[in-house]
């Protein structure tokens, strides 16, 4: 039996498994964007009170910076038995302007990745237990298609 | 009228991996700071703690803590947090405090006791705290963000790892004679880039440890400074400052950074923006500087911070530290302690830490690494969530 896809953070992003967006807010007044929305992160200060929107982000980023991590994080981070590196991505979204962090794709070889390269967002497994599969979102690069 | 408080005594609790309650290594650095000013913990109206979330609640509340483990004598405490920048808050508070005419002495402690290996969030399930989260959902650890910069370095400017493993192999150097230093061997840069990957691309040698220690500083008003001594060091100028929106380079512990979306961006980066406000407190310019204590949590933020703190136009760091100009005997050396490299971080210790190196340094007092000359020291770093930190001390 196959197992309950589960969303590791829920309301961050769409379960949409071919294209899928990370949920943010907009700001009425100001026309910024947030992420995550959530959270009572931060605020543009000329208009710190105003209500905001949901919104759907773009797919669709430049790589910043990225760090391929070789040790074992301590918990909370769930990590696959035995420990395999993984890759932190920040990818700047273009339309947004802002940087936002993601873990590389798993099967992409970080080696494959440069600063500045176009990246997409794709869903992939954080941990699993006996009953789901958490899922969480990632970047992997950019196949093509509308941002 | 001058802003200026003094810089009466300094003390430090060795660094190390030392397993005891931190209350005892505030005590050392208190007990020596207060010999070096020659007062008596009586003399003491104000004590101004800087906290650890590490250990229970006598962290939270490290005023009165380390009030009560000299004795308590009614003294006015305040306790204060701002992550890595906390020491900085509790100088700018006992400052404060001295300046307003509320007292005219003030000792100001950190000290911490920390776990092995990285550190982690707090424990239990905190789905609303991002620091919680960036561990969970990403596996985003500190050095993860290190390494980030590091990158760009190596992008933007065409740094290279024996680039950054040179900053270790200056700051080894640097912390040899320095008897408060952890790690007093001098390493190659085929050591440091020999040594394990931990955040590609920086190595195990590469990122700073957590550590053990207590440092401690008396501050005091001018007037009651010139009654004990000739020619102080002064507190001319600090910075506790937080970004200016948007905030357009990723910092811990946060997913995301601001949106520039319809804004200007602002005239700083956020860690331009810190030493420029203490210097600007100050009334100085970063030409005045003789030595900088930064924050080399990595050793390729150690270069950041050469240009942050406007030693040099962005880009230029690495030409700066190859050239020598950061060495001992240099231009403007940095981090002649030895830095975060030789110490490691005692988070609400460091950034006292730091004043302390500095106030030796102009006093002409350290040993084996003294800086020839040094009037104006410069310290930097910067806590988690937002809180810049850097103080001006001249003689």
């Amino acid at each position: 039996m196959s197992k309950n896809r589960v969303a590791a953070a829920e309301g961050w992003f769409t379960m949409d498994a071919d294209e899928p967006r990370l949920l943010g807010t907009r700001g009425i007044d100001s026309g910024s964007y947030f992420f995550p929305p959530s959270m009572a992160t931060s605020a543009n200060p000329a208009h710190p009170f105003e209500e905001r929107e949901p919104v759907e982000l773009s797919r669709r980023g430049r790589v910043w910076s990225l760090a391929t991590n070789h040790y074992q994080p301590p918990e909370p981070y769930m990590s696959p038995e035995p420990f395999e590196p993984y890759t932190v991505l920040a990818v700047e979204l273009e339309e947004e302007k802002m940087v936002i962090l993601g873990q590389l794709a798993d099967g992409v070889a970080p080696e494959t990745v440069k600063v500045g390269d176009p990246v997409e967002l794709v869903l992939g497994t954080l941990y699993e237990d006996d009953d789901n599969e958490y899922l969480v979102w990632k970047w992997q690069p950019a196949t093509g298609g509308k941002g | 009228m001058s802003r200026d408080v003094a810089v009466l005594g300094v003390g430090m609790h060795p660094w190390g991996k030392w397993g005891r309650n931190f209350v005892e290594y505030g005590k050392v650095a208190a007990r020596d700071a207060l010999a070096d000013a020659g007062l008596q913990w009586s003399d003491i109206q104000f004590v101004a703690g800087a906290d650890t979330m590490r250990n229970g609640y006598p962290g939270y509340v490290a005023g009165a803590t380390f009030a009560q483990a000299l004795g308590f004598i009614g003294n006015q405490a305040a306790s204060c947090y701002g992550a890595c920048a906390s020491g900085a808050q509790a100088i700018d508070l006992a400052r404060a405090q001295i300046l307003s005419g509320k007292c005219e002495v003030a000792l100001v402690i950190g000290a911490d006791t920390t776990p092995k290996g990285f550190l982690a969030p707090n424990k239990g399930e905190r789905g609303d705290d991002p620091d919680w989260l960036r561990f969970r959902l990403l596996g985003a650890t500190n050095p993860t963000y290190f390494a980030f910069y590091a990158r760009r370095r190596m992008d933007l400017y065409g740094a290279t790892s024996a680039d950054f493993a040179r900053v270790k192999v200056k700051n080894s150097r640097h912390g040899l004679e320095n008897p408060r230093a952890r790690y007093r061997k001098e390493v190659t840069e085929e050591e440091v880039l020999s040594s394990p990957l931990v955040s590609e691309p920086l190595h195990l040698l590469e990122i700073c440890a957590t550590s053990d220690g207590g440092a401690a500083m008396v501050l005091t008003s001018m007037d009651y400074a010139r009654r004990m001594t000739t020619d102080p060091v002064r507190v001319a100028g600090v910075a506790t400052i937080t970004p200016t929106y948007p905030n357009t380079v990723i910092e811990m512990p946060n997913f995301s950074t601001d949106s520039a979306h319809g804004v200007p961006l602002p005239g700083r980066s956020f860690r331009d923006s810190i030493a420029a406000a203490a210097y600007e407190d100050a009334g100085i310019g970063p030409d005045e500087v003789d030595t900088a204590e930064v924050y080399d949590l990595s050793t390729a933020l150690e270069l950041d911070w050469y240009e942050n703190l406007g030693l040099c136009a962005p880009g230029e760091a690495e030409r700066l530290l190859n050239d020598g100009d950061t060495t001992l005997g240099g231009r403007v050396p940095v981090n002649p302690s030895g830095g975060l490299a030789c110490f490691g971080e005692a988070v609400p210790a460091q950034a006292i830490a730091q004043v302390c190196e500095l106030t030796w340094q102009l006093r002409g007092q350290a040993d084996g690494r003294q800086v020839e000359g040094a009037r104006v020291g410069v310290s930097a770093n910067q806590g988690l969530f937002g809180h810049g930190s850097s103080v001006v001390v001249r003689i």
